[in-house]
């Protein structure tokens, strides 16, 4: 690891500075962690998934061993935990505001989806909390349930709440009806598509937990917690409880397992710890066990669409029409309201000039786990709907599923697109060639030959996938409804010695941003890897921030820049006088200050020693000390881009797909560091791969129970059913940050379920095939079209 | 459920320790002899990321419990470096990028160290077959085969 004493550069392959802890098991997770007098929590979880709560029994459970206390939800609400707030107001159409059902911390009357918590017992060990949160006896008055979206809005259907009448809270749309009434009038060929977009279950292998510290002499409270936004999380938790300001609340995120989305959202269960261990004075600990994070981690996507596509004879898209049911679970979680809109129907162009687009998304409630941001989160949905249409048009118009493409593709950059977004850079023709070069898209029809001599069906697909990241400007999401602001800070710390401390609102949960931000700073200082200490996710240490989700490393990064060139601009003024030079005449490269008109330079290193001993300069010019704070509040999102070519071969004998390659040509803009940004694209892939094949959270619809609620019944992608994947970058860097980066975490798992499902639809010959194209589903297929 | 007084040798030293019938070896290792290293990412035995060594052997540490481990040999992700020596495989992990979030890795590495015990320099077929009961969800394994394969080359170097 001696890269990190010698300088950072972007864009090369510096190797991770986190890693050392992490693989010699000095990692700090929040499970790690035990304070003086802790205490343990559990949960009672309803096992029906709709019912009324006729009656808690605690006695028998309160005199078992080690138990302090058992909490109900009545208890926590009549003590003033309010319900859980939203953080995205979305309005219907009609500009009704969505109809939003009350969701408590611990269920007060009703259950809504099953693992929902009924009752919190706090024990001395964790073995005593488990033991008695099973001896809670719940008196349940079952009701009908409710798990599909088409029943869901039908007549006389199972109501969650009451006063929400069909299920339904909202009805949201965007884009010209009219115009796309017009283009459809116009158009002489047309394609329709029913599709399903799976839910899944995130699952990072860190389950989510919660260490809660309150000190009532000084009415603090200090909370450890498994989370990808622990500044944004400290207001939620001060609201909740009830404390008089954020000061008295600290929210330390460290070591993160994992998150893609389900570590983002505001949960009831560690509301009600915290809440808790308030009323008892004691540090209280929650970690989920994984049935309980496959319960009750916020769930992906969960999609019922229908789209038609109008085309031209020659296959030019001229008009779009979608609407979506979205499964909003038992109730709407933090950030789903924008997922299913704004983050969703936005991105429904693709790559493609499409003139006109309507979209119209209906939130459904359902019995099941509510559903939140998952890797993409309302990207994947979009760009699975019209890769599956571009390759339906393709088939309807008898050309390649390139082609089809190449005469769609948006050329002229910045685009306007006819919902909201305006496309920053992007060269999409160049990218596909370059993933069909990789693939040697040219030489697929003879190993398809090949496959075929082996009685297998091989099949290749494409998805030319654009996303949306580096959320921000903060003034377009407040018109839209959004909850806060999506500028990041970064402030930069240069000590005397010249040791560096970089603290970003930012939080590194897999990402490598501890290796990248001290990349960029020290390049930009011209100073080592290893004197420079990146803090994040800790209240205490950091005044602002907004996390890490929806791949905006650049909007942090970008900030990080502008303290850089703040430290670098007033160390030009220090120098001046220690070299007794103008101003204008000072330049500082490579980590060195020097000017024409003097023979001496001046290290960044002696710079900060300056600013520090003051005595060099005149203080009442300039003041002491070497520190800068940026907020960057980014002009326009970014629009990373990008073309995946997966290939499958099917055994028609069993059904089972395997993928045999897969590559992809990514526009990343900039990339600060090759080696983790690709690890970004293979972790993205690998999940979107899996949701095409293997992975669907499956309720049965006659009792809503979760079926596959363990790792022996979810399909999780492992080692040994996966390809070696083949990647390259094709950059058009972006204009809107200093940096040119766009944002790579999510890409992978927005590209490749659609490729994934053209290769399989290509290999069966067949329009469409819904997620996951399992084994048994293909079986079924095959053995069909045998007996027709 | 009477607590019971284990013997055990953990990371080259004797330790005891005091719990419960129904304690998991996880679990005396976490919370009793706060070695923290071996994660629990599931309840079901599934994930391997509490993998550690028993006797030599690759042990997912929650199949096991506490008093089964009385008298064996553990080695845990944080006996494998020799002082600030990495062992070849940790090392392999951060040369080629094997890690991200960092929660699955200690039990990826005590299972692979136990892959090249068992099978020397194996070929990439065998590495990911062999690492089916180990999950990690955030590099798509690309990056942990070749970690893992570098790893068995420079453990054959210094063997």
């Amino acid at each position: 690891m001696n890269e990190t004493v010698s300088n950072g550069k972007f864009g090369q392959s510096v190797k991770r500075v986190e890693d050392a802890r992490l693989i010699t098991g000095r990692g700090r997770f929040v499970d790690d962690l035990v304070f003086l007098g802790q205490t343990y929590a559990a949960f009672v979880r309803s096992p029906y998934a709709h019912a009324a709560i006729a009656g808690i029994d605690l006695a028998s459970a309160q005199d078992m061993p080690g138990v302090i206390r058992i909490f109900t939800g009545r208890e926590l609400a009549d003590a003033g935990l309010p319900p859980l707030p939203s953080g995205w107001n979305l309005s219907s159409t009609d500009g009704t505001p969505a109809r939003v059902g009350l969701h408590h911390a611990l269920a007060v009357d009703a259950i809504r989806f099953v693992g929902e918590p009924v009752a919190l017992v706090i024990a001395e060990t964790r073995d005593q909390a488990r033991d008695a949160a099973d001896a809670v006896l719940v008196e349940y008055q079952e009701l009908p349930t409710v798990v599909d979206l088409a029943a869901a809005i039908a007549d006389g259907a199972p109501q969650l709440h009451d006063g929400i009448a069909q299920n339904r809270a909202f009805e949201w749309e965007i884009g010209s009806s009219a115009e796309v009434e017009a283009a459809f009038a116009a158009a002489t060929r047309r394609v329709t598509l029913n599709l399903r977009n799976n839910r899944l279950i995130p699952n990072a292998i860190e389950p989510r937990a919660i260490n809660v510290q309150w000190s009532a002499f000084d009415q603090a409270m200090t909370i450890h917690l498994t989370h990808q936004n622990p500044i944004g999380m400290r207001g939620f938790f001060a609201f909740m409880l009830g404390l008089p300001s954020e000061n008295n609340l600290r929210v330390v995120s460290p070591d993160v397992g994992g998150g893609f989305g389900s570590k983002a959202p505001a949960y009831a269960e560690e509301f009600a710890v915290a809440f808790a261990a308030k009323m008892l004075d004691r540090p209280v600990k929650w970690t989920a066990e994984r049935s309980e994070s496959f319960l009750t981690d916020a769930h992906g996507r969960d999609h019922l669409t229908t789209a038609e596509l109008a085309m031209d004879d020659d296959g030019r898209f001229l008009g779009l029409r979608v609407h979506t049911l979205a499964n909003l679970g038992a109730y709407i979680s933090t950030s789903n309201a924008l997922v299913v809109s704004y983050m969703y129907a936005t991105m429904l162009s693709g790559q493609y000039a499409i003139p006109a687009i309507h979209a119209r998304v209906e939130g459904v409630y359902t019995n099941t786990c509510p559903v939140d941001a998952y890797r993409g989160a309302g990207r994947p949905e979009a760009a699975y709907l019209i890769e599956r249409l571009a390759n339906l048009a393709a088939r309807e118009i008898g050309v390649d599923q390139a082609e089809i493409r190449r005469r769609n593709f948006i050329r002229q950059f910045p685009y306007q697109t006819p919902l909201i977004y305006c496309y920053d850079s992007g060269d999409y023709e160049g990218c596909l060639d370059a993933a069909l070069g990789l693939a040697d898209y040219a030489g697929f029809g003879a190993r398809k030959a090949e496959s075929q001599a082996r009685g297998k069906l091989r099949g290749i697909g494409l998805s030319a996938y654009v996303e949306a990241c580096g959320i921000g400007p903060s003034k377009l999401l407040a018109s839209l409804g959004g909850g806060g602001a999506m500028w990041e800070s970064c402030e930069i710390r240069v000590q005397p010695g010249g040791s560096i401390e970089v603290l970003t609102g930012a939080h590194n949960h897999g990402q490598g941003h501890q290796t990248v931000y001290a990349q960029i700073v020290s390049e930009r200082f011209g100073v080592p890897m290893n004197s420079i200490n990146v803090v994040q996710g800790d209240t205490d240490r950091i005044q602002a921030g907004t996390g890490t989700y929806g791949s905006r490393a650049s909007v942090g990064l970008s900030a990080a820049v502008h303290s850089c060139d703040k430290i670098v601009a007033k160390g030009r003024a220090i120098v001046a006088h220690m070299l007794e030079v103008d101003l204008a005449d000072v330049v500082f490269a490579d980590g060195i200050y020097s000017s024409a008109a003097s023979n001496r330079t001046v290290a960044f290193v002696e710079m900060a020693q300056a600013a520090h001993g003051a005595a060099s300069f005149p203080t009442d010019q300039i003041e002491p000390g070497l520190v800068a704070t940026s907020f960057f509040d980014p002009p326009n999102f970014t629009y990373p881009a990008g073309v995946h070519v997966c290939e499958v071969e099917i055994d028609p004998e069993t059904g089972v797909v395997e993928v045999v390659a897969f590559n992809a040509a990514d526009d990343f803009g900039n990339v600060a560091n090759p080696l983790i940004v690709e690890g970004q694209v293979h972790g993205g892939v690998t999940q979107g791969i899996a949701q095409a094949l293997w992975e669907n959270a499956l309720y049965d619809p006659d009792n809503a129970q979760l079926m596959t609620a363990s790792y022996m019944d979810y399909g999780m992608p492992r080692a040994d059913s996966l390809p070696e994947f083949g990647l390259c970058f094709w950059p058009s860097p972006t204009p809107v940050n200093p940096l040119g980066m766009k944002g790579c975490g999510e890409a992978g798992a927005i590209g490749a379920p659609p490729a994934v499902i053209n290769a399989v639809c290509d290999a069966l010959g067949m329009d469409h095939i819904d997620m996951p194209a399992s084994s048994e589903k293909i079986w079924q297929l095959c053995r069909a079209r045998e007996n027709s | 459920m009477g607590m019971s007084r284990i013997e055990l040798r953990v990371n080259g030293r004797d330790v005891e320790v005091e719990a419960d019938g129904r304690t998991l070896l996880t679990h005396a290792l976490r919370d009793h002899l706060r070695l923290t290293g071996t994660h629990i990412g599931c309840d079901t035995s599934q994930c391997g990321a509490c993998t550690v060594h028993v006797d030599g052997k690759a042990v997912k540490s929650c199949t096991m419990l506490a008093v089964q481990a009385a008298g064996c040999d553990i080695l845990t992700i944080e006996g494998l470096a020799s002082g600030r020596e990495l062992h070849p495989m940790q090392a392999a992990f951060n040369d080629f990028h094997g890690l991200q979030c960092g929660f699955c890795t200690p039990g990826m590495i005590m299972m692979a160290v136990d892959i090249v015990n068992r099978h020397g320099r194996p070929d990439e077929a065998t590495v990911r077959a062999e690492l089916e009961g180990n999950l990690c969800r955030c590099t798509g394994y690309h990056n942990i085969i070749k970690a893992v394969c570098a790893g068995a080359e420079r453990m054959g170097e210094m063997a």
